[in-house]
């Protein structure tokens, strides 16, 4: 039963893992950028909802009427002001931007809220839980964490496939020139996508800082894990990078039991061992 | 009467030449003219220097993003812990025992993060290194988190303190130099016009026969191994060794990135002028915090915003200038 308890805790915290992937998978999959900066942006994400709750007294899941449209605002403006300038060309100028847009990010926040960690409070949430089976105890806060996963991935599911700007999204990723002639402004396009990959981070800000203590440099790890959860699942696939996320939690959580020092090392090396083997990840996409 | 000839070297290149063996004579002779103090601060330059270069033929020539440089610092450093330690043999011996388990533990990495391309490859570097961190920090036999120390008695083997300060000294500025000049004659060899086709375009190199599976490969082996050397002398000044400052991602890997980066990628002359500007900004700036990181952050983005090729890009660019001739020209001889 301890072990069981430790599995649905890792699929549990899966869900958190993919929300980190699925912005990072959106916008390299529109734009082939891979955001060095994406777990400081999530971070980032923590700190604005914290500072919003301090100010107004927000319940944390109810900030999220301001930190969500505020994210998607500020990567608008990143991706139109500075990431549109870098992109499309060689792979060294996107990666050193977002480098030093998470050198400035971390600094910025240890500047401005010291180092000292916080954690965010939704109240009863926080410690709640209810009985699956007799010993087996499943928290609010975690099923609410991959219910908001499972619905955010449905959701850029149905906007890819199914909508106007998920066609746009599509079309400037699988060929921008034709895109542009067919009158797709790119830059505008890229930059709705980075406002949309800033919404899911604002998301998975707040729920990270209502599950753990949070500080300005946790940033680059929760990078590591949502890029560990998008090659786990296969490039391109969005329920993949969900099932990416679960085993990462899983494995996470095995190599915690055993020893807390194993947590994210187990982690890692499920991951390198995904790559020798299946090196296109478990659930890759066909075409593509 | 005009014919064409070839030349590698410039006039600019000859001076440079005469320029760099008075200064490295200088240098060499700096244990008898500078302070400790001195010594310190050539021996820190040498050794982000040579890392500088490393990185450069890295990700400037072959196009191997790693982010994940700081493993191979690391793993010379435990290199050198464990040889002293376990073996007991000389410290400076460690020096070429890590080059080659550097270049040995490179295989199995690269085999496994090669598989990654192009960004991804950057991230997977990163978990490798993340993996040596945290690997090391769970062995009791290297004192897992908290690290270790080297024993006087070890240090003493090597001579007295000012003996073994020089010699240090010497080390480092050999490895760099050696570092330099190896990156030199790689590029003006078959090897280095290869690299140098790869670096600008890797489809077209490839059709004209080029293995660049192998070429990167060696590339990567090859850097691993200096790069772990550089970690021995590092660690051999520090003393004391644990995982966080091993591995640490910004010492070796970040502040790294950015002297080529900013210097100027792709050229041999890119990371000495960015080495030489770190030094400067750290010098001026450092006491400043994290406002010093947020402004090295800042300027990397503003080099690649307007300056792609670093500084040493735009002094090409307006002098039309190589210290280090690599390529041809070709000059109108007058008979």
């Amino acid at each position: 039963m301890e072990w069981i308890n430790v599995i649905s805790q890792g699929v549990l915290i899966g869900g958190l893992y993919a929300l980190f992937a699925a912005g990072l998978s959106l916008i390299f999959g529109v734009m082939r950028l891979v955001n060095i900066a994406h777990g400081d942006l999530i971070v980032g994400a923590a700190y604005l909802a914290y500072t919003i709750v301090g100010a107004t007294g927000l319940n944390p899941l109810v900030s999220l009427i301001l930190v969500v449209p505020l994210m998607g605002l500020i990567g608008y403006a990143l991706q139109m002001a500075l990431l549109n300038r870098v992109i499309g060309g060689d792979i060294l100028s996107p990666l050193i931007v977002t480098f030093g847009l998470s050198i400035i990010i971390q600094n910025g926040l240890l500047t401005g809220f010291t180092a000292d960690s916080h954690k965010l409070s939704a109240g009863s949430l926080d410690t709640g839980s209810m009985a699956i089976l007799p010993g087996l105890d499943i928290g609010y806060m975690p099923l609410l964490t991959f219910g908001a996963a499972v619905a955010i991935i449905a959701g850029l599911q149905y906007l890819f496939y199914h909508t106007g700007l998920g066609r746009a999204f599509r079309a400037v990723s699988d060929d921008g020139e034709i895109a542009q002639i067919m009158g797709l402004e790119n830059r505008k396009v890229f930059g709705w996508a980075m406002a949309l990959s800033m919404t899911v981070v604002a998301v998975a800000g707040v729920l990270l800082a209502l599950r753990s203590n949070f500080d300005p440099f946790i940033g680059p790890s929760r990078l590591l894990f949502g890029f560990e959860a998008v090659i786990i699942g296969g490039l391109g696939n969005l329920w993949g990078t969900l099932a990416g996320g679960v085993i990462l939690g899983v494995a996470q959580g095995i190599g915690a039991k055993i020893d807390p020092g194993y947590q994210i090392l187990a982690g890692h090396l499920a991951f390198l061992i995904i790559l020798a083997v299946k090196p296109r990840g478990l659930f890759p996409r066909i075409d593509g | 009467m005009s014919a064409q000839m070839i030349t590698r070297a410039t006039t600019a290149s000859r001076i440079a030449l005469g320029a760099a063996l008075v200064i490295i004579a200088i240098l060499i002779a700096a244990p008898w003219w500078g302070s400790t103090a001195n010594l310190r601060l050539i021996t820190e330059f040498m050794f982000y220097l040579a890392l500088a270069s490393m990185w450069n033929l890295l990700a400037g020539y072959a196009g191997l993003l790693s982010v994940g440089q700081h493993a191979y610092v690391g793993l010379g450093g435990y290199v050198l812990f464990s040889v002293v330690l376990f073996l007991g043999i000389n410290p400076l011996l460690a020096i070429p025992v890590a080059g080659v388990v550097g270049a040995v533990m490179s295989l199995p990495v690269a085999w496994l993060v090669f598989r990654l391309k192009g960004p991804y490859f950057a991230i997977g570097t990163w978990v490798v290194a993340d993996v040596f961190r945290l690997a090391f920090a769970q062995m009791t036999s290297v004192g897992g988190g908290s690290g270790l120390s080297l024993p006087t008695q070890a240090m003493k083997s090597i001579g007295s303190k000012s003996e073994r300060e020089m010699l240090i000294y010497l080390l480092a500025l050999a490895v760099c130099l050696g570092a330099v000049v190896l990156i030199y004659l790689l590029l003006r060899s078959r090897i280095g016009l290869a690299l140098t086709a790869i670096r600008d375009n890797d489809v077209a190199s490839s059709s004209l026969g080029i293995d660049i599976g192998r070429i990167k490969l060696l590339t990567y082996v090859v850097t691993a191994g200096v790069t772990s050397m550089v970690g021995t002398l590092i660690f051999l000044t520090k003393l004391r060794i644990y995982p966080d400052a091993a591995f640490s991602m910004n010492d070796w890997t970040v502040f790294v990135l950015l002297i080529v980066v900013v210097g100027g990628i792709g050229t041999i002359e890119g990371p000495i002028l960015g080495t030489l500007l770190y030094f400067l900004l750290r010098e001026y700036l450092s006491d400043l915090g994290a406002i010093y990181l947020m402004i090295l952050g800042i300027l990397s983005i503003v080099i690649m915003l307007w300056a792609p090729k670093g500084i040493w890009g735009l002094v090409v660019k307006r002098w039309e200038m190589s210290l280090f001739p690599v390529g041809y020209r070709i000059r109108k001889r007058q008979d």
